[in-house]
């Protein structure tokens, strides 16, 4: 049965559009169906992050006005077959959103797909609210940094009480999803440890993401850092965590940090 | 070297802990703004139809106020009943019985 997933987190650049590219990626290529679909009408970037940004014809909008066909607007990955991208709309604004015109959407995105994989815009208005509207599941991508759990801490509050699930009394199954995570800062005290944000957020983990050049690399060239450096350690979280999204239990990898005792102990610093 | 040190050791430049405290204060506070409206008027029903069943009472003259202090809040709960309640509600229970 197709699942309705949105990344979301309240605060902006912490890393959602990232998640959705490289999770949608790693679901893919476990041979899943998998569409991305970015709700940040006015400021698309999941089309840049996919390397698909010249081939957008139609959009979400599109979809919803009826102006084109499902099809029409979706784009088939050139790297993976059975991964799908429907990009938001530059040049609207979020009011083009309708909550009945979403639901059509996604209703035949359902039909299609094994994953609908929602990426959702910051803040807490229309187009934050419509991305989690019919989610079953959500990602809260949060970052180790007091704001970052504060504004996640906002948006659980609205996954419990503004989606289609939690309105019919049901529950929208929600992980958190900790990116940027520094394991030198974390050995120094200096940012909140992974105990920290689970216990403040009383959520379930879904994976540690750690902070990486692999990261800006891959969206430089506009490829899921899942499939521009398979090797790396974030690509390897992602696709860890993807794994547990499709219910395998895989061991947590907490970061760790790279430089030696010697070099801790003299003080020099790896970044 | 002694600063690296202290940090080294989880010395007092730790400022986590600092961060974990305030977000911990400061999320008890939003939680409770936003569900608050919710849980004041439930706690104004229930209290109405204890009180209710024992006094007569007007249900425009019951008053739920929560007021957030630093360290603790204050449930405020103002009751306005009439002179005789406790006669006229006597009263009911004799005729019924």
């Amino acid at each position: 049965m197709a699942k309705v997933l949105v990344v979301t987190s309240g605060k902006g650049g912490v890393g959602k559009t990232t998640t959705t590219a490289a999770l949608g990626a790693a679901l893919a290529q476990s041979g899943q169906s998998v569409v991305v679909v970015d709700f940040d009408v006015g400021l698309r970037n999941l089309d840049l992050v996919m390397g698909a940004e010249r081939r957008v014809v139609f959009d979400l909008i599109n979809v919803v006005q009826g102006v084109a066909k499902l099809p029409q607007a979706l784009i088939r990955d050139k790297r993976l077959e059975n991964l799908w991208l429907l990009p938001a709309s530059q040049t609207r604004d979020k009011d083009a959103l309708t909550d009945e015109g979403v639901g059509r959407v996604i209703d035949e995105l359902r039909s299609r797909f094994d994953w609908i994989l929602c990426d959702s815009p910051a803040g807490i208005e229309r187009g934050a609210t419509l991305a989690m509207r019919y989610a079953d599941e959500a990602i809260i991508v949060t970052n180790p940094e007091v704001s970052s759990v504060r504004d996640s801490d906002r948006i659980i509050g609205m996954l419990d009480s503004k989606t289609v699930r939690a309105e019919r009394g049901e529950r929208v199954e929600k992980h958190v999803l900790i990116t940027r995570y520094d394991p030198a800062r974390a050995a120094r005290g200096e940012m909140l440890t992974i105990e920290d944000i689970l216990e403040i957020l009383a959520t379930p983990l879904l994976g540690i993401i750690p902070e990486s050049q692999d990261v800006l690399k891959a969206s430089n060239v506009g490829t899921p850092v899942t499939l521009n450096n398979a090797d790396s350690a974030p690509a390897r979280a992602y696709v860890d965590a993807s794994r547990r999204l499709m219910g395998e239990e895989v061991a947590m990898v907490v970061p760790l940090e790279r430089k030696s005792f010697m070099n801790r102990l003299l003080g020099r610093r790896a970044a | 070297m002694s600063i690296n040190l202290l940090r080294l050791f989880g010395g007092r430049n730790a400022s986590a802990p600092v961060a974990r405290e305030r977000l911990q204060i400061l999320l008890a506070h939003e939680r409770g703004l936003l569900g608050q409206s919710d849980l004041l008027a439930t706690l104004r029903e229930e209290i109405l139809a204890v009180v209710g069943k024992h006094v007569v009472l007007d249900p425009d003259k019951v008053i739920v106020k929560l007021d957030r202090g630093k360290n603790v809040s204050t449930l405020e709960v103002d009751i306005e009943v009439p002179n005789n309640f406790d006669k006229s509600k006597a009263a009911e229970r004799r005729m019924a019985g």
